[in-house]
């Protein structure tokens, strides 16, 4: 067994990165790839694969690298993940394949999450033969085209569906487009994935909400099955003062305009204020990408605000590494509780906070502390406080069952919901998560569609 | 893709224009808009829809040139196509239960009433209308409003048309004269609204004002509409665009509408290439 500690990707130099919208990191070159190939063990039982959403036969991919075979290796991928050059680079692999990975103690976890990355540019950038389809009569529509609507329309069409995909935007990839942005995901990239999914047969169609321009029980006439993978929902605010200032964004809308409507690029037509002192409020990927984003456009200062201790932070570990090594201030155990400014932002008052008694989520509370008020001057706040589910296409349907947060209710087993053939998955059934789960979301709800269609 | 079948200009930087949009068409109802954007790489602009046919699969927009993307429509000629449109979005005018309806239209907001008139003609129960505008050349829709109305007014700020006043003038001078309405339906600019919501508080009629407020995905999304209704946040997108005129925080939704106008300004400048 070979010794060698696991290999870090080339990433951009962080002050050069923090001023442009290129890919952050650059990824494994072909010989370290090979290398850190070597290093896995192969495992009999691997855990690594238990640790997947949707259940990549890990060391078979890598068993096809070492062997120098990289489209054996994107066919391996392929197997069980539709979006491989997403999931390389988004997925939390620290807390999934990787965590569990036996080499853990013997100088750090295989770069799973790397060498996808890898195998899935190959694939991008090499001609690799898709698989022949069987038509097998049925048709499905998706409801969204983010990961959970992508993934399950690739299962159903590789099974010789027909298969539809509605999106609202005039772009296709939902998270992936509006929300994730370029630096960590470019989007050549994702619209190379979703141009396979057309070369599987797959039909998108732009510019269509379900509950609007047609409704879920025209589908329901038209089709055999129906997936329901809309996302999160609706941005949410503190209800604190000042919340309707000019200069406050939620980070949904931020974001939106940066990465889907381009008002990163000059003379894009969407405008979008750029902030010099710029307060990002949360913790999570999103406020992570948000503060980023703020950074490149030019800000002097970017400070994120979080009322508990690093150790809750939901953001990836390595998120938080890039931002502050770009140059985010993290101001911890603070709260804002109000945000100043006569028309426009001009400061945010918070205060600090101490962790008492674990809460019902089981971290610990934080307190105020008394007379701890503090002011932050600055002329953008963005809020990144995740959102609450899209009242939207439940007022179109009264009979899709929700539950008292909003969330669509789905039989666990096989994600059908309370319509018959009617399916969902994704955050618009467990309310923000990540892209992988709801990739994970798609693939059982195609499944149970399969099933219960019965299609083989 | 959708073609645009008929351009019809009403006065100066105002136009009509009738899209072939019959996945719109087939469900947009009064009181729900689309959002549009002229070229690939254009902003998203919502526009309420101010009339619609169902059979040949038809909506109208009544838009005026203000920023780029209405100065790149503008420039589009009968027979060509914008890159996209979405909708319907936002919700339904339900008036229906109402007997006696004062609807008020102002300047562009005018267009917005229109399809209500229509309809609550069509089901029988012919409504009032003012319009009001700053002056003559800017009152659009006369013809229509006189064939789908009750009783039709018009009054111009400068007074170059039927009667001097602003459409709060003429509205109170109804309603003192012994006129009853059981609601009020106002759309126009901001401080309009406004003002009308201000004197029916007084007389405790029900108001109801559409929001033509900044948006980008116009499904709930992005919180960029959002506006304050009796003390709660609510987007105009999806909880909208109607809401009642007497519970709007209208300074706060109008300093908001400012938030883009110099960026806005200066990109009309570069487009028209003055700069």
């Amino acid at each position: 067994m070979n010794n060698q500690p696991r290999n870090n990707v080339r990433e951009q130099d962080a002050k050069i990165r923090a001023t442009n919208f290129n890919e952050v990191s650059l990824g494994f070159d072909e010989k370290t790839a090979m290398a850190e190939a070597e290093r896995c063990l192969a495992c009999v039982k691997p855990k690594c694969v238990e640790g997947c959403p949707v259940g990549v036969n890990i060391p078979k991919f890598i068993s096809y690298i070492k062997a120098g075979d990289l489209e054996g290796a994107v066919a391996a991928i392929k197997e069980n993940s539709n979006l491989p050059a997403v999931c390389g680079r988004v997925c939390p692999q620290e807390s999934q394949c990787e965590a569990r990975c036996v080499r853990a103690k013997l100088g750090g976890p295989v770069a799973i999450g790397a060498l996808e990355r890898f195998v899935a540019d190959y694939g991008l950038t090499h001609a690799v033969k898709t698989p022949a389809i069987t038509k097998c009569g049925k048709k499905a529509a998706i409801i969204g085209s983010g990961p959970s609507g992508l993934t399950c329309a690739a299962d159903l069409a590789m099974a010789g569906f027909d298969v539809t995909v509605f999106e609202a935007f005039h772009k296709a990839g939902g998270v992936l487009v509006y929300g994730i942005p370029e630096f960590r995901l470019p989007k050549s990239l994702v619209q190379a994935e979703i141009d396979k999914l057309s070369e599987l047969g797959v039909q998108i169609k732009l510019n269509t909400v379900v509950g609007k321009t047609i409704m879920l029980d025209e589908l329901l006439g038209d089709y055999d099955a129906v997936f329901i993978g809309t996302g999160a929902g609706l941005p949410m605010f503190m209800n604190i003062k000042g919340e309707s200032l000019n200069g406050v964004y939620s980070a949904n809308e931020y974001l939106t305009r940066v990465n889907l409507m381009k008002a990163y690029q000059k003379d894009s037509a969407t405008p979008i204020q750029v902030g010099n002192n710029v307060v990002v409020v949360g913790a999570g990927n999103v406020a992570m990408d948000a503060a980023r984003t703020a950074l490149r456009f030019g800000a002097q200062n970017v400070s994120l605000v979080y009322r508990r201790s690093r150790e809750e932070m939901p953001a990836r570990r390595e998120e938080i590494r890039h931002a502050e090594e770009e140059g985010v201030v993290l101001q911890l155990l603070t709260n804002p509780l109000e945000i100043l400014g006569d028309k426009a932002v001009s400061g945010i008052k918070c205060i600090r906070m101490e962790l008492g008694e674990p809460d019902e989520s089981g971290r610990r509370k934080p307190v105020e502390i008394q007379g701890s008020e503090f002011v932050i001057d600055c002329d953008q706040v963005i809020m990144a406080l995740g959102t609450s589910p899209n009242p939207l296409l439940k007022r179109s349907c009264e009979r899709l069952e929700v539950n008292k947060k909003g969330t669509i209710v789905i039989d666990e087993a096989t994600h059908e919901t309370s319509i018959s053939n009617v399916y969902a998955g994704g955050d618009a059934v467990t309310g923000a998560a990540t892209v992988i789960l709801a990739m994970g979301a798609g693939k059982a709800a195609a499944k149970a569609i399969l099933e219960k269609l019965n299609v083989h | 893709m959708n073609k645009l079948l008929k351009i019809r200009t009403l006065s100066e930087n105002v136009k009509e224009y009738v899209f072939d949009a019959p996945d719109i068409a087939r469900h947009a109802k009064p009181g729900q808009f689309i959002i549009l954007r002229v070229d690939d790489e254009g902003e998203r602009v919502p526009f309420t829809i101010c009339d619609m046919d169902k059979n040949i699969g038809t909506i109208t927009l009544l838009i005026q040139e203000v920023g780029a993307t209405t100065k790149k429509l503008a420039a589009k000629k009968e027979g060509e196509f914008i890159h996209d449109m979405v909708g319907p979005l936002g919700n339904a005018t339900d008036l229906d239960k109402y007997d006696n309806i004062m609807l008020i239209g102002g300047g562009i907001g005018s267009a917005v009433i229109f399809p209500q008139a229509k309809h609550m003609k069509s089901i029988g129960k012919p409504v009032d209308i003012i319009v009001g505008a700053r002056t003559k050349s800017l009152i659009m829709y006369e013809d229509e409003f006189k064939a789908n109305s009750k009783n039709f007014y018009i009054v111009t700020d400068d007074g170059s048309y039927v009667e001097k006043g602003f459409v709060t003038t003429k509205l109170k001078q109804l309603l003192d004269e012994g006129k009853h309405y059981d609601i009020v339906f106002a759309v126009g600019p901001m401080p309009m609204m406004k003002a009308v919501a201000d004197l029916t508080r007084e007389y405790g009629i029900k108001t109801v004002v559409s929001m033509n407020s900044i948006m980008v995905d116009g499904t709930g999304m992005c919180g960029g509409c959002r506006v304050t209704v009796g003390g709660k946040t609510k987007y105009a997108c999806v909880d909208g665009p109607e809401f009642d005129g007497h519970e709007i925080d209208f300074d706060e939704a109008m300093n908001r509408a400012r938030f883009y106008r110099e960026q806005e300004q200066e990109h009309v400048c570069r487009l028209r290439g003055n700069n």
